[in-house]
């Protein structure tokens, strides 16, 4: 006799994944699904479907770290089931944020005594701790007009107009005004003469980015805190400085030591800057650094006991993985000055090695500058037939992902492409970069320009309906419409920049 | 002749890191080192300093996950590297997150039509969501006072005294007064009633808690929506209720289908819940759920376009890691309903027999309900000898940690030791526990009491500079300074439950 079992009696964790029905089965998108199914099965599912995400190494958009050595990858595994936040149960974890703290305030040249401890904390990155140095800094203004009497309602923040949305965020989630000094063609980072101009008495800090995120240009702080410092002579207001430093909080140390942009500034009170940027982590981590106890009101801190000691807390985020906060201190005792100065000149050497083959086409102006945050930013000589845009969506197909953006007011009409350079990007990569764009630029010009083929198609379609032909200034008023009604689809779609 | 090379012209990389120099230099703790070290000694170095740290697993005070089967770590170290901001680029990641939200909203019965899209977001914690929920609240009732033309200055928030502290942190940050509804001996959670009472024309929303931290009990908002209903019909204010359910809401719709707490009332406008608790994921992801798009005002969101379609974003951090994500998903559908259920039923089952383990010492009164979150708090039937804080203390040599809280105000002469019982203890570990439990009891029954022993120390202190000897008022009067300089302390140290 023949023992045959059907399909649905055999032991259904015998099957193989892909020939179980579990591939079969719709997945479930709106609503839990009743019953369980193998751990194999929605592992198989999950990591497929993943695939068709874009490949974070050729991610150019973003400054977000996206490699890190195996040693660390087991630290951050063997981290991943402790919970931060539990600072009695893990207190070898909250001590590491306690030394990242301090080795970073010190990177900072914060005015610390001898054995004196830092006043700052870890986030889960800049976002968090930009709202909590912006929170330090209006509940210190508030305090000291309602000591003086005046009315307290009504704080602003003076910035850039090429800020990262977080400040937005901040000032909206905060009720703070957000006052935004213009950029303009050729000057893409805030003016510290015209910010200056802008503090009035409701102003709670002058931001300045180290590192803006279109084109990584260091903002003038010096400069800044020169002319802010007379402005306080003349006013009395005492209006303080904070240094958005997420990108280059973590490179200026390294690269240009010389520079003066930090606690060396009398006016710089906080500091941000992202551990999972140049601080070579993953995503999921930040610092916010203060000059000292003064600049955060004690009203704003937590007070939590572990091990009798007091541990002050300030963060929105409660609950949250250890991992990348041990992962920061691998990297700060692992590599040293030493190593983070050879990794950011590697990643400078590289953006020149970037920039240089752009240029040699002949078809780019770069936009971006030497000195920053090592990236390029890089605009077409010519972008009447084609524009930025399709070079960014044809650089798709070979894998690359390269962000194509418009400049904020009152720049708009520049469109950037930008690479950021990455510890993990080698010459190799530049190199290979730089062939395919030219491939790309090869096509484009074979063919016909997007805005000739939507009038050629509008030209067949009405000469099919048979209407009358157009006058010369009919044809070029369509003309003017249809590019008005693409570059402005393009401008409200694109301008995001993250 | 012998070739023999000095120990500093080995080669460093020979020698193994503990034959190496590395774990001999002193490791830095204020200040970045100057030199690099090997990725080896950097990882032991580290490694070995965190064995110091508490074992997550045996840490009982958390309701946080601290395990996940090996298929999912695998999807977690995979993601790790991708920025889950970048819509963009990792489209599919984005997609699950939304996946996630209309399925946590379908377990939380949203009034949702076919194919409606679900209003929510992933956070990092129920510590962001909560804020977020809390901004809505805020900006609609401000945005509701202005075209009244009333004054919008003095918002306030009703909850009870055994709110987390998130809800603290949010009212502090946020400006907004906190009104809360004590508690009272046997009592520990908000008592509608009360709650409805304090409720003013400035009460943006009253927020009810569904799996206290306390004592693990589900708050009735129930009562509350028909307390709050009535109130609303009087004075027409239209006060909204928020319902904390970072730990209930992935048990009751599992345990208790038929309790009603979610949505099914009508005047619950926004839920969240910790993915990272019952959720069964690792720290860092929490959600927030809200009823209809009416419920969260259209200027709080931000809009980023990806793929030509319209993403709206609402959260406070910005960068962060994907993972936490990803392994929501892979839960919700890995084990779906009945998973879900089994886990739930498992931990309930382990509760018990811990509970009447504990039950059968005769030494302790059990303070937590059988209805709600599985986790068994319990207090001495006599503490005067010895108190809850020191059998905490005592179980940590044997690898356990129980923490020991007082109550809130007014029951803050109440101490009691709480376990939380996650997916991952089995009745094997809660046998052990009560097992070492009694060898604590027994172990303290042969010790002098603390507060005994500190008086015999004075007496002898005493006679030896050789005083007068005390009257027995005295001598009363300096046990009770004694005592209550003791138990203040501890109710200083310890009072912030977490």
């Amino acid at each position: 006799m023949v023992l045959s079992k059907t399909a649905s009696q055999s032991d259904v964790s015998v099957h193989s994944t892909f020939a179980s029905r579990y591939v079969r089965d719709a997945l479930p998108r709106f609503k839990m699904p009743e019953n369980s199914i193998p751990k194999e099965a929605a592992f198989q599912i999950i990591n497929d479907e993943l695939m068709l995400d874009g490949n974070p190494r050729l991610n150019l958009a973003s400054f977000v770290t996206t490699w890190m050595e195996p040693e660390c990858d087991k630290l951050i595994m063997d981290s991943i089931n402790k919970n931060y936040v539990d600072m009695d149960e893990y207190p070898v974890t909250t001590e590491l944020q306690n030394r990242c703290v301090n080795m970073i305030a010190h990177l900072f040249n914060a005015p610390l005594g001898d054995g004196e401890a830092a006043v700052g904390v870890g986030t889960v990155g800049s976002s968090e701790a930009i709202m909590l140095a912006g929170l330090a800094f209006k509940r210190k203004w508030q305090n000291k007009r309602k000591a003086e009497g005046k009315p307290y309602d009504k704080p602003n923040i003076v910035t850039g107009a090429n800020v990262q949305v977080c400040w937005e965020k901040f000032a909206r989630y905060f009720e703070v005004e957000l006052k935004e000094v213009k950029l303009r063609e050729d000057y893409y980072v805030m003016d510290p003469v015209k910010a200056v101009e802008m503090v009035d008495e409701n102003t709670i800090c002058v931001a300045a980015i180290l590192g803006s995120t279109l084109n990584g240009e260091f903002e003038d702080v010096k400069l800044l805190n020169d002319l802010l410092t007379e402005k306080n002579k003349e006013t009395g207001w005492d209006t303080p400085i904070h240094v958005d430093a997420a990108s280059g909080g973590f490179i200026a140390p390294f690269l240009y030591p010389e520079l003066e942009w930090d606690f060396r500034l009398p006016l710089v009170k906080s500091i941000n800057v992202s551990g999972h940027k140049y601080g070579l982590v993953y995503a999921g981590i930040g610092w916010v650094i203060w000059r000292s106890k003064e600049d955060l009101p004690e009203e704003l801190i937590f007070h939590i006991n572990y091990l009798g000691a007091d541990q002050p807390t300030f963060t929105l985020n409660f609950s949250k993985g250890s991992s990348q906060v041990i992962a920061q201190y691998y990297q700060l005792i692992r590599l040293g000055y030493e190593g983070y100065r050879n990794v950011m000149e590697n990643c400078h050497g590289n953006a020149m090695v970037l920039k240089e083959g752009l240029e040699k086409t002949g078809r780019f102006n770069i936009v971006s500058k030497d000195h920053g945050v090592p990236l390029v930013a890089f605009s077409l000589k010519d972008n009447k037939r084609h524009d930025e845009f399709e070079i960014s969506d044809m650089l798709r197909r070979f894998g690359w992902i390269v962000p194509a953006y418009t400049m904020p007011a009152d720049a708009q009409h520049i469109t950037v492409l930008r690479v950021v350079i990455r510890e993990d990007f080698s010459r190799t990569l530049a190199e290979r970069l730089v062939i395919d764009i030219e491939k790309v630029l090869h096509e484009l010009d074979t063919l016909p320009a997007k805005i000739n083929a939507k009038l050629a198609i509008a030209e067949e379609a009405e000469s099919q309906t048979g209407s009358v032909k157009k006058t010369d200034i009919e044809t070029q008023r369509e003309v003017m419409a249809y590019w008005k009604k693409y570059v402005s689809e393009r401008k409200s779609n694109k301008n995001k920049i993250c």
